[in-house]
């Protein structure tokens, strides 16, 4: 029985909190190779292949789809029981400006937050393991590019990942047989590639999570699973069902196709086929329980349908309940032992919180109006992008800021939402009636948005930690967080407005407002929810969050594979998708040795 | 009147002004929790594949007086033409109605604009010309219209009128280009299944003046 009761429970090798990227890739690669897993979701289970609402139109959802304070990216956004609040779970801000302001996004659900990102998976370059060592600020990562990158390569044959290898600096290639090929470009694609280079500025494959083709069922599971028999039939068998992109619908949708990467249309099947996985609905996890040994020995956590407290127990416990709840879990895991919550001795943990730069302006260009009709649905996301282009002029001191950002840029003629002409008098003066219906057939699909997704620094001012006072409906005390920008992130935020600015006006385009050169007004304030940190990994073992007296029972390598290596969450309009964090960090544990492979029925 | 809700003017001038304003605190005042029905939303796990129509989650509020205003105004911002039925005829006075009766902040907020704004609309028609918006002329309407229709060049005293106009067009608009019809209009031409995606047609290439340029 993969999906199992609170009374049903059986024994197990590993306890994996979260379903979502963490939790999915962890549970995929421990079951795969044979260990007994259980995961726990504080959610309910959500079958993509049936609640998905693949084709349905706007107007087929109340209120047109627009988004509410119970679907706040819209009624088709492929969260439910999610949100920057959960009812009964709160958290706490000790400002409530917005730029003291940390907003946090949680999906109460099978696939966490899976169910609700753009797709773009990008690898971090060999700058972003050695910041510090680079241009002295943030923290140099204790591995290199090149150590991880064995790890990304099989990410992306696992989940299949669109784009294209560019060679150019700090933005890794991928080795052949990893990338699946890009999609065709749109016209506004080729436009701001055409325009934007006038101005220095790359244009380029964007690489997205998304099947292009079918994945390559019959050479990447020996890739995948070497000397791994059983491993390879099932993910073969897996890759087999899922279709590539039939160019139609929006991905955040999800994907009954299973043509898009989330947790449950590409992790969980195959774990679950093992027969080793099990897994637990509605269980809030409260914390780490400790044996008599003082290392960890499972999870007590809540059973949402009972409302009692269980534990569930395993040799090992892996925390993959996102950024902030796995800093919340350990440091809500206090004993005599740890009385400062656990893997908490040099008091770091929820230090070092980071979210993704974000500022965005719209503009409208002329050479797109009046177009012939023509299908742009495409991949649903960005096919191409712009990689972060200035690492000279950067090092030279001659921006005023450290870290760089991409361009995710769109729009054209996506399927008419309540808001693609919203507003649409800043190019009409204000008409209506006949005149208005032939504006609409000249404007639509040559509005464009530029987003800019950047890197922010860790900083002393911008943590988490347990509200002394505030407890959820489960009697879990609550994180309470502490945000602040630096200048290197709201001077970027800046470049960002003027960027998007010249490659409009390069464009023939005109920028719809004013561009924001204040940087503290252009930053998007704690909404992009790419939350990242908490849990450092450093060389220096003063500055390292780690606990050298837990022992294996919770191993330094499970706890931290999830912190720093962020992994792709995002926010944005059904098709509005980005990440600069997207980063997906496979730095699991190789198979342990005793594991039996191969022989598992 | 169907008599679920009759809001005197001068109820109706405190709202559209603090509506204009959009106080978030006006949420909390005594005046709209004393009017607003309570409704509740469709949750935070709603079903996702069954398909909606106004109504279904929340008791509309709309009078026949507001509906026929509002089918007025629907129709002089999106008239018929050789291209596409006008507004009203493809349901948008009933997405209007389902807005403005939804039990969340902006949409009540909205309520209160909008709600107001038709009953100034019928009392500029009676002033001007004796009857109300639904009964003007094309011309009358016009008349109207143009003087709030763009909030940038509205005078003075029809300030907020203008304000509810703009929105009340942004919602014809999103209402009527989201439905078959206004898709069709507009050139939308996608949410099929391909087997390919082909990218850009060399017509488009060449408008464009990137004949040549695709990859």
């Amino acid at each position: 029985m993969p999906f199992v009761t609170p009374g049903t429970l059986g024994e197990y090798d590993v306890i994996v909190v979260g379903s979502g990227a963490a939790g999915g890739q962890t549970a995929y690669t421990l079951a795969m190779e044979g260990a007994r897993v259980l995961m726990l979701e504080a959610g309910r289970n959500y079958v993509p292949e049936s609640e998905t609402p693949m084709f349905h139109r706007p107007g087929m959802a109340p209120l047109r789809g627009t988004s509410t304070t119970d679907k706040p990216f819209g009624f088709y956004d492929a969260t439910v029981d999610g949100g920057w609040q959960v009812p009964g779970e709160p958290y706490v801000n000790t400002a409530d400006d917005d730029a003291g302001r940390f907003d946090w996004w949680r999906a109460r659900m099978l696939g966490g937050r899976t169910n609700h990102w753009g797709r773009y998976s990008f690898r971090n370059g060999p700058y972003d393991f050695k910041p510090r060592s680079r241009d002295g600020l943030g923290f140099d990562w204790p591995i290199t590019y090149e150590e991880l990158a064995p790890y990304y390569d099989r990410v992306e044959m696992l989940i299949g990942v669109y784009g294209a290898s560019d060679g150019l600096e700090n933005t890794p290639d991928s080795p052949a047989g990893c990338l699946l090929p890009p999609p065709k470009p749109r016209v506004s694609d080729l436009l701001v590639a055409e325009r934007a280079k006038r101005l220095g500025i790359p244009v380029v494959a964007g690489h997205r999570a998304v099947l292009t083709r079918a994945l390559d069922h019959r050479a990447l599971p020996s890739k995948l699973h070497p000397g791994n028999a059983y491993a390879q039939k099932i993910l073969a068998s897996h890759m087999q069902s899922r279709a590539a992109c039939f160019w139609a619908t929006p991905c955040g949708r999800g994907c009954s196709i299973r043509a898009n990467y989330r947790s449950t249309t590409v992790h969980l099947p195959p774990a679950l086929a093992t027969g080793k996985l099990d897994i637990l609905m509605n269980a809030m996890a409260r914390e780490v329980t400790l044996g008599n040994d003082g290392r960890a020995s499972g999870i007590a956590f809540v059973d949402k349908t009972s409302g009692e407290t269980r534990e569930a127990r395993a040799r090992t416990v892996c925390l993959g309940a996102s950024a902030c709840e796995t800093v919340r879990i350990l440091l809500n895991s206090k004993s005599a032992r740890h009385p400062q919550g656990l893997a908490n001795s040099s008091g770091k943990l929820g230090r070092y919180l980071m979210d993704t730069v974000g500022s965005t302006v719209f503009g409208q260009i002329p050479l797109l109006e009046s177009l012939p009709p023509h299908n742009e649905d495409g991949a649903s996301g960005g096919h191409r992008y712009a990689p972060w282009w200035l690492y000279k002029d950067q090092l030279a001191g001659k921006l005023g800021f450290a870290r760089g950002y991409h361009i995710e840029f769109g729009g054209g003629r996506l399927m008419p939402s309540l808001t693609t002409l919203a507003g649409i008098e800043w190019v009409t003066n204000g008409s209506y009636g006949r005149k208005l219906k032939d504006d609409a057939r000249r404007f639509y699909g040559s509005f464009m948005y530029f987003d800019g997704r950047g890197e922010m620094i860790p900083n002393e001012d911008s943590f988490c930690e347990i509200d002394p006072d505030v407890k959820d409906r489960f009697g879990i005390p609550v994180l309470r967080f502490h945000w602040k920008w630096s200048d290197h992130e709201t001077r970027q935020a800046a470049h960002m407005q003027r960027t998007f600015g010249e490659v409009i006006a390069e464009m023939g385009g005109r920028v719809r407002g004013e561009l924001t050169t204040d940087g503290a007004k252009a930053i998007v304030a704690g909404r992009l929810d790419h939350s990242r940190g908490g849990r450092r990994h450093h060389g220096d073992r003063s500055r390292e969050f780690g606990d050298q007296s837990l022992g294996p029972g919770l191993g330094r390598q499970q706890s931290l594979h999830h912190g720093r290596c962020g992994v792709p969450f995002q926010c944005g309009q059904e098709s509005d998708a980005h990440d600069h964090g997207a980063r997906l960090a496979d730095r699991r544990p190789r198979a342990r040795a005793d594991a039996p492979k191969g022989i598992m029925k | 009147m169907s008599g679920s809700i009759r809001i005197d003017r001068r109820t109706t001038i405190k709202w559209m002004l603090a509506a204009t304003a959009a106080l978030p605190a006006m949420q909390s005042s005594a005046l709209s929790a004393e009017l607003l029905p309570p409704a509740k939303g469709y949750g935070t796990d709603p079903d996702l594949l069954r398909i909606y129509a106004p109504g279904d989650l929340w008791p509309l509020i709309f009078t026949d007086a507001n509906k026929r205003t509002a089918t007025a105004l629907c129709d002089a911002i999106i008239p018929a033409d050789a291209g596409s039925p006008s507004a009203s005829a493809v349901g948008v006075v009933d997405f209007l109605d389902e807005w403005i009766s939804a039990p969340y902040v902006p949409q009540q907020q909205d309520r209160m604009l909008i709600l107001a704004g038709l009953d100034w609309l019928d009392d500029e028609a009676s002033r001007r010309f004796g009857h109300e918006f639904a009964d003007c002329s094309v011309s009358e309407q016009s008349a109207i219209c143009d003087a709030i229709c763009y909030v940038p060049t509205a005078e003075p005293q029809f300030a907020e009128a203008a304000v509810f106009f703009a929105r009340f067009r942004d919602l014809t608009v999103g209402g009527f280009y989201t439905t078959p019809e206004g898709m069709r209009d507009i050139g939308y031409v996608g949410n099929v299944a391909l087997a390919q995606f082909d990218g850009p047609p060399a017509e488009v290439l060449e408008r464009v003046g990137l004949r040549g340029k695709a990859s």
